[in-house]
């Protein structure tokens, strides 16, 4: 009743190939983009952005990268956490290497050089998959936060070695740095992550999408079939990184603020991450948002109800979180391997007849 | 000159026992996979909670106090007793069959035939429940695990090798207690798969699947079975790193250690395992004394997915696997 199509007549094949076909949908969507760009940032509060908001659009964006090489390309990469290094560090180093730079322009570079590293670690693609390519990736991911940890002219020396974002401004208001207040950064990180969904939406339902999907469903005839491999692999490494790098200079840059890498973008990021696209739905871009918003989200409320409202202590929520991700985790690859996005899609389609189900 | 060939002899020496504890956590991986091709990344987690375990019923710990104080307002801690090692292993022990078996039934029935990679997932999910799970069993904090074992400074060795060189090896007592431990170990595991029922049962699994079941073999009870001996090498595992360094969460990242060991040596090889581990323990030892200095320290973090990553690329099957990776 709510959610129908009758009526919803298309005459050419660009109405019929749009991203949201259904009129309820494409509503849906403008007007989520409407509230997200026109009223939240009205009534957001610091604790909102630091603890849901910022996090949910940072992670959405890695997710997105990641998603893309294992969800439509299909090769596993533990190395994400390593990738966003790079891509702080690369947005830190532009940072302060070219204060006069817009640091927009510092964020995408950031990206780009992430997408370069990405290729070069993606190269033992070309020869192993599975999951011997996914313990080559985690070669990445230790020998790229040694790096930063012991190489001086990354973190430009400091004493202590971390990095630290200085104040930059967008339009005259502060985006980064000790001052900044909660509606510019969020609108800051939210500008990325629609150009960034967009992108990927348009990549993966474009010639490029369908190669890297023919890729992940079986190489072999890919090749036959004229899909270069080496191509379509190093693009999926290269697009995904690109994303990676973009979320890890917003999360130092943007969200943090200081970094010490073994801490922030150690393993355990990279595991995080996979998990998001895992609960979220792999090969699928509503997924990775409703994943990242999941995983963010889950702690907060965890720690909301068993510290706040039973007055537990603290590691003991800890504790329990742990595992209920990690059953969570089990749960979904054994019920819904595709994740919390397809059980929309089945909700919709129970929508469609609802309330009169043939 | 002379000095600096012994320190070297000395560093890959502790290598060469470094090496031998990557092994045996190297060993539980190539167990379950050889039986049913999954990778089980939570070995390392294994590890961790057979020890918590060990030391938990040794101390008289009481299992969830911190939840059941939570939850009840009380505060338990302790039953006030101290179970004898032995007994206390072979608690353990049962508690690890129990776990097999839950793991066989809850998670694997459900993910027969899907694809090596979201068995691995899973697996990875196993770890994070089964990290929360020990933590919230048994406490977070460093635990001392003490069964006996001895420890410290080999006189023997040093007396020795500084009457014979001039200067005295530093080797531990428990390094070597530890290689002939899974020597023994080996040992028995070789013999089991060779010369029992079960162990042959086992070989015939890991062979074909489908030519076991035809032939009247259960499935079901071989994986538990082989969960089973994963969790025994898990707990001697634990033990060992245990003694060595304290019971804690960090024993659980030896499992990532022991992936490019596994890469190295094939993922279907014992012996593979084993020569696998060797070579990383010596080789990283060796590359932080030589080339560690001038690259600024701490190259073990790496050094050994970097050699594994390299020998990926020439040599997919690892040094003793078989040809089962597909090359692309």
């Amino acid at each position: 009743m709510i959610y129908r199509e009758a009526g919803d007549f298309k005459t050419n094949y660009r109405e019929d190939g749009r991203t949201f076909p259904i009129r309820f949908d494409r509503w849906a969507y403008f007007a989520t983009l409407a509230v997200a760009f026109l009223v939240v940032p009205f009534v957001i509060n610091d604790y909102w952005a630091n603890a849901v908001l910022l996090p949910f659009l940072i992670y959405a964006i890695a997710t997105l990268g990641l998603n893309i090489l294992t969800g439509y390309c299909g090769q596993v990469s533990l190395g994400t956490g390593g990738f966003m290094a790079v891509g702080a560090y690369a947005c830190y180093k532009l940072m302060t290497g070219f204060p006069d730079v817009n640091i927009v322009f510092h964020v995408i570079l950031a990206g780009g050089i992430t997408a370069a590293v990405g290729v070069l670690f993606g190269l033992p693609s070309l020869r192993i998959k599975g999951f011997y390519l996914a313990v080559a990736t985690l070669a990445a991911q230790f020998f790229l936060v040694w790096l930063f940890n012991r190489v001086g002219w990354f973190y430009n020396y400091s004493a202590s070695g971390q990095i630290n974002a200085p104040t930059r401004t967008v339009f005259g208001v502060e985006v980064t740095g000790p001052t900044t207040s909660a509606w510019a950064t969020y609108l800051f990180c939210l500008v990325f992550v629609v150009i960034c969904a967009w992108l990927a939406r348009n990549m993966t339902r474009g010639s490029l999408g369908r190669k890297w999907m023919a890729i992940r469903d079986m190489d072999i005839a890919a090749e036959i079939i004229g899909v270069n491999p080496l191509g379509a692999k190093l693009t999926a490494f290269a697009v995904s990184s690109f994303f990676v790098g973009i979320s890890g200079a917003l999360f130092f840059a943007v969200y943090l603020g200081a970094v010490e890498v073994g801490e922030v973008f150690g393993i355990q990021k990279s595991f995080l991450v996979l998990f998001m696209i895992i609960i979220g739905g792999l090969g699928s871009i509503l997924g990775s948002f409703a994943g990242a918003a999941f995983l963010v989200l889950l702690p907060v409320f965890l720690k909301n109800v068993l510290t706040g409202t039973l007055g537990w202590p603290t590691d003991l929520a800890a504790h329990i979180e742990f595992m209920i991700v990690g059953a969570l985790i089990c749960a979904f690859l054994i019920f819904e391997p595709h994740g919390l996005a397809q059980l929309w899609r089945l909700t919709k389609e129970k929508l469609r007849t609802w309330p009169f189900p043939y | 000159m002379f000095e600096q060939f012994l320190f070297a002899v000395e560093v890959a020496l502790n290598g060469f026992m470094a090496g031998v504890m990557y092994s045996l956590v190297a060993l539980g991986f190539v167990l379950i996979f050889k039986a049913s091709g999954i990778f089980n990344y939570a070995q390392g987690v294994m590890a961790l909670f057979a020890a918590l375990t060990l030391v938990g019923l040794m101390d008289g710990q009481v299992p969830f106090a911190h939840l059941i104080n939570a939850v009840l307002g009380t505060e338990a801690h302790h039953f006030g007793w101290h179970l004898p090692a032995v007994l206390a292993i072979l608690f353990t022990m049962a508690i690890m069959v129990a776990f097999a078996w839950a793991v066989n039934e809850l998670i694997l029935k459900h993910l027969v035939n899907q694809e090596p990679i979201i068995l691995f997932m899973a697996t990875i999910g196993l770890a994070y429940f089964l990290e929360g799970f020990g933590d919230l069993m048994w406490g977070a904090d460093i635990k001392k695990l003490d069964v006996g074992l001895p420890q410290g400074i080999n006189g023997w060795i040093d007396e020795t090798t500084f009457n014979a060189f001039g200067y005295g090896f530093f080797i531990d007592n428990l390094d070597i207690v530890a290689t002939v431990i899974a020597a023994v170990l080996v040992t028995v595991l070789v013999l089991f798969s060779q010369y029992t029922k079960q162990g042959r049962a086992l070989r015939a699994v890991a062979d074909d699947h489908q030519a076991a079941l035809s032939v009247g073999i259960s499935l079901n009870s071989i994986w538990v079975l082989v969960w089973s001996i994963a969790g025994f090498v898990a707990l001697v595992a634990g033990v060992m790193w245990g003694a060595k360094s304290g019971v804690q969460f960090s024993l659980s990242l030896i499992a990532l250690k022991a992936l490019p060991v596994l890469m190295l040596g094939g993922f279907t090889s014992i012996p593979g395992a084993i020569v696998g581990g060797l070579i990383i323990g010596v080789g990283e030892k060796l590359f932080e004394f030589l080339a560690g200095p001038a690259l600024g320290g701490a190259t073990e973090n790496w050094f050994a997915f970097v050699l594994a990553l390299v020998f990926l690329v020439f040599r997919p099957q690892g040094l003793f696997g078989e040809k089962i990776i597909e090359r692309v």
